[in-house]
């Protein structure tokens, strides 16, 4: 029988069911796992709180509830506040923070049965794609420890990746889920905007930021998606009126007839040829399980990368001006007076990407650039999301990478903010335009490293691309395939709770990761 | 299009940030850096185009809600304060700001 750590999310819910295994048991397997955590992926724990869970979802398991999720564990990304387990956003400014509710996201899967293993680290306040600009240390990426993960959701994807978590939330403002689960061979899916709450992740461009499930395959996020989903009317007024859905409804129907719209500017100069083979491949294994590829074009693609780069840090600059050391978060000691106060707090508290972000969004809001910078980068976010309505004329998914490279290593584009925002040009233009996006497992480029394929599906029509992902996900193994970090032989993990003391400090990081 | 140290210095204290010399000046390279990949944006004619605020505005017309204007919460007011810097007898301590 396979390890549980191996099992993927409706085989534990079955076992779960027929009582092969307890909640609680499945709890501290997991625990351990998380314990032993090497790859910097956790940054909370908490047995009790996580046990207590359990337990709860044994005492309905034994009363005949038969939710499809209940018992099975998730962690989830920093960026959702948590009654029992700290919130930091990734960020300094935030060490510690207890907050006085759930993320509606938290509560919708802990509704549906999930037991919550602890909190993920990522990006600070999820601003970046490596997950190196968390204050707690940058997340390994477990296909080669000398690599980054992708950020922001970098923690949830390797959590993921290294079986540390059968499944976790992330969040994808600019390509947050995709790109990570690209670099650490998982399955995400970003959903369209506004259709999981935004209440209770902490904002950081309300008009882009959206909850998204990120597991092993196609299948675990349908069931995490349909969970995760639904209005929130009274807590968040950007999400929409539209009923939560069963995403595992048409998982198994064929795909013949699919038109795959390949757009012409994702396979340009800048593609690298092993990230381009594999995704050749994997548009042949399409064409083979019975899809037409078209080619289609989507001419703003360049420009999403300021518009994005405009837009985003606007609203982060917004949003993050609630962290001035009043009512929480961290407070300079030595000041003068009560704009000393703010200045000092802020600079103590936010990491180089996040001022980087903030003194951009200050300027293009500013008196006089508004109109030219902020104003024109929302025009053009209209006409990219047009283009994608005049190429959905010609084809149902659109289908492409996830990232022009691999993971690349650790402290390679520190000193270059630049290169990082130019490796999100194929994640952007779907963010802007709001549409689901979903990332599975491809292939694998040079070094062994995975190479994700990326595809984008209209508005609400997140079921179709949870459709194809699986066919193919039933057709290949690259989505079963293991980082060898994660090998239940490898001498960082232990078969059991480690001892009392051992591993992260009860209740998670309070001061932040040495 | 390229920012001076002045627009720096203005910028710090519209965001409310301290930075230190050294920081600043890497700001201000990395900044005009970044503004070099904007200009293209720029140029783009958009004349007539409404902002896209709401991403499925470009297909619906999206109403944001309000909310009724009752009370819908008891009072947190200790929870509240559990992560505040400075409280005491229930108040946010901050500053004195008027002399």
């Amino acid at each position: 029988m396979a390890d549980l750590h191996d099992l993927s999310l409706p085989d534990l819910a079955r076992q779960l069911k027929t009582k092969d295994v307890s909640a609680v048991d499945v709890a501290k397997h997991f625990l351990a796992r998380a314990h032993a955590d090497t790859l910097g992926a956790y940054l909370a724990i908490d047995d009790d709180v996580t046990l207590a869970q359990a337990r709860e979802a044994d005492a309905r398991i034994a009363n005949g509830d038969a939710a499809p999720l209940l018992g099975v564990p998730v962690a989830h990304k920093d960026i959702f506040v948590t009654k029992d387990f700290p919130s930091t956003a990734g960020s300094k400014m935030l060490a510690g923070y207890r907050s006085p509710f759930d993320a509606t996201v938290v509560d919708k899967l802990a509704q549906a049965g999930m037991v919550s293993l602890g909190k993920l680290n990522c990006d600070e306040f999820a601003m970046g794609s490596s997950n190196e600009n968390s204050a707690f240390g940058a997340v390994k990426n477990p296909w080669d420890t000398t690599r980054i993960p992708g950020g922001s959701s970098g923690g949830s994807a390797v959590a993921v990746a290294a079986r540390l978590a059968p499944a976790a939330t992330g969040t994808d403002t600019g390509g947050s889920i995709r790109q990570p689960a690209s670099f650490c061979g998982i399955t995400g899916i970003k959903p369209t905007y506004g259709r999981a709450s935004r209440y209770g992740m902490i904002a950081f461009a309300s008009s882009l930021d959206q909850a998204g499930p990120m597991a092993r395959s196609a299948e675990d996020c349908a069931l995490l998606l349909s969970a995760m989903c639904g209005p929130d009317p009274d807590r968040d007024s950007t999400s929409l009126d539209r009923p939560a859905e069963d995403f595992s409804r048409s998982l198994t129907t064929s795909i013949e007839g699919l038109r795959i719209g390949v757009p012409k500017e994702f396979f340009g100069a800048g593609l690298a040829a092993d990230v381009r083979a594999a995704i050749d491949a994997a548009l042949q294994q399409y064409v083979q399980l019975g899809a037409r590829l078209v080619e289609i074009s989507l001419p703003r693609t360049e420009l999403s990368i300021p518009v994005y780069y405009i837009i985003a840090p606007a609203e982060a600059s917004s949003n993050l001006s609630r962290f001035d050391g009043v009512k929480f978060g961290h407070r300079a000691q030595q000041y003068g007076d009560l704009v000393d106060m703010y200045k000092k707090t802020r600079a103590e508290g936010f990491g180089d990407e996040v001022k980087r972000r903030i003194m951009i969004g200050t300027y293009v809001l500013s008196h006089g650039y508004y109109d030219a910078y902020y104003l024109q980068a929302q025009k053009i976010r209209r006409m990219i999301a047009d283009d994608f309505q005049q190429a959905f004329r010609q084809c149902d998914v659109i289908a492409g990478p996830a990232a022009p490279t691999t993971a690349w290593k650790l402290g390679a584009r520190s000193d270059d903010p630049v290169a990082n925002y130019l490796a999100d040009i194929f994640t952007l233009p779907g963010s802007l335009a709001g549409l689901p996006g979903l990332c599975h497992p491809c292939g694998f480029g040079e070094g062994g490293l995975p190479v994700g394929l990326q595809l984008l599906g209209n508005y609400f029509d997140e079921a179709r691309l949870l459709n194809a992902a699986h066919r193919f996900q039933q057709a290949t193994d690259f989505h079963l395939r293991k980082p060898e970090q994660m090998s239940p032989h490898a001498p960082h993990f232990v078969s059991s709770l480690p001892p009392e003391g051992a591993g992260l400090p009860k209740g998670g990081l309070s001061g932040g990761r040495q | 299009m390229a920012l001076t140290p002045d627009d720096i210095g203005r910028l710090q204290h519209l965001a409310r940030l301290e930075l230190q010399p050294a920081e600043s000046e890497r700001m201000l390279t990395q900044i005009n850096g970044f503004f070099s990949i904007v200009e293209a944006m720029r140029a783009v004619d958009t004349s007539g185009l409404e902002p896209l605020a709401h991403p499925v505005a470009a297909i619906d017309d999206v109403q944001l809600r309000l909310r009724e204007d009752t009370v819908s919460e008891t009072n947190q007011r200790e929870a509240n304060q559990r992560s505040a810097p400075a409280v005491e007898r229930g108040l946010f301590l901050v500053p004195k700001v008027i002399e």
